[in-house]
């Protein structure tokens, strides 16, 4: 039987995978960043996830607007790693979990009604390999546990409401608890918080109004799923509208689970949040 | 429906639809081929994507934001920034209109990069 042991939400900023390859990540500026992930895989050593559902975007690797989904699951037995225009990453291939995924389509389809795209073919980039890189340290053989892409537009208006990104990630929690394998999934909600990158508003954060997003995520989600791109995007920044994907990591897990860690870090351009619930 | 917000652009279908031939451009710059091809002669490899010569002046120029508002959508955006050896805080600093001294003196930790 398929079982959610914990959410992650968390930043998936790309400088971090430079960071990671270069092995600076001890460096005054970056220690805060990769500390507050120490416990956080303790806790994963613990729990023993079988399969991590990474719900990200693309930048731009492997998705253009010629065609654009707006929810795009991986059903696929290994993802490349991408080239989003500066290399690629030195990184191994991402083993993909087959049956989850075959057995998410069917149910998110049929019993759910969420008419996704289906992706064989699927690259892998920042949006999903920085958040693994905190989380599931890789050694050269692999990742340590198999993973799901799930890919959301959060870049091209009109984009899936908060709302229905918390019922996306509602339906996951009983797709999973349906699935008759036996997997303990972990459910990633990646990006934000508050950035925006271009304009004269660039470089803009709002440290209130992400920690007021944190405490909401935690205790009222199903209010929460009420927040309109709109009111997002003036407090926190145009880019700061992927955070409407932590909601479909907090919608997969239960309305009272326990938080277990929390930690902010603004340094740059982007308020880094991490938040984790037990399943 | 969204309403607009002071010193930002909001990427939405009609902007998409406006950078469609930019946006293809960058798209392509994921291959490494095709940067190199860039770097040899960028008028040439601007010349495959059917841009206009409007949209051609904004690349030479390195205009970034007025990348971004001729539909260049940022994600898409860094990708020419690869190319061209400007990193997205030296592209942010051009579009807050300050050097990227000014830029980094305004960031909490500015090591973080």
């Amino acid at each position: 039987m398929g079982r959610i042991v914990g959410g992650i939400g968390l930043s998936h900023v790309p400088s971090v995978g430079p960071v990671v390859d270069r092995g600076r990540t001890q460096e005054p500026a970056w220690k805060p960043l990769f500390d507050a992930y120490v416990p956080v895989r303790e806790w994963l050593a613990e729990l023993k996830p079988d399969v991590a559902i990474v719900v990200y975007n693309d930048h731009g690797a492997d998705f253009t607007f010629d065609k654009y989904p707006t929810f795009a699951l991986g059903v696929a037995e290994r993802y490349a790693i991408g080239d989003e225009g500066f290399g690629t990453r030195p990184l191994p291939q991402v083993q993909g979990d087959i049956e989850l995924s075959t057995h998410l389509a069917e149910a998110l389809v049929y019993e759910h009604e969420f008419d996704l795209t289906l992706c064989q073919e699927l690259a892998v980039e920042h949006g999903f390999l920085v958040p693994m890189n905190l989380c599931f340290p890789h050694r050269e053989s692999g990742w340590p546990v198999r993973a799901i892409p799930l890919q959301v537009n959060v870049i091209q208006h009109p984009l899936p409401t908060a709302r229905r990104c918390y019922r996306l990630g509602n339906a996951i929690r009983e797709a999973v608890s349906a699935y008759p394998g036996d997997a303990r999934v972990v459910v990633m909600g990646t990006g934000g918080m508050s950035h925006q990158l271009q304009g004269k508003r660039f470089g803009f954060m709002n440290e209130k109004f992400d920690q007021w997003f944190l405490d909401q995520l935690e205790r009222d989600p199903e209010k929460l799923a009420g927040i309109t791109h709109q009111e997002i995007m003036e407090q926190a920044g145009a880019e700061a509208v992927e955070l409407i994907m932590w909601l479909t990591m907090r919608g997969a897990l239960a309305p009272d689970a326990r938080r277990v860690h929390r930690h902010y870090y603004a340094p740059m351009t982007t308020g880094m949040g991490l938040i984790t619930f037990q399943g | 429906m969204l309403r607009p917000i002071p010193d930002t652009t909001i990427f939405d279908l009609r902007l998409a639809r406006r950078g469609q031939r930019l946006n293809r451009l960058c798209a392509s710059l994921c291959k490494p081929e095709n940067r190199e091809a860039f770097k040899r002669d960028e008028d040439a490899y601007m010349a495959r994507y059917g841009l206009s010569e409007a949209e051609k002046a904004l690349i030479r120029r390195r205009d970034f934001q007025g990348l971004i508002e001729a539909g260049t959508n940022i994600y898409f955006l860094l990708k020419i920034g690869s190319v061209t050896g400007t990193g997205l805080y030296k592209m942010g600093a051009q579009m807050r209109g300050e050097s990227y001294e000014q830029f980094l003196a305004s960031r909490n930790i500015r090591g973080a990069t």
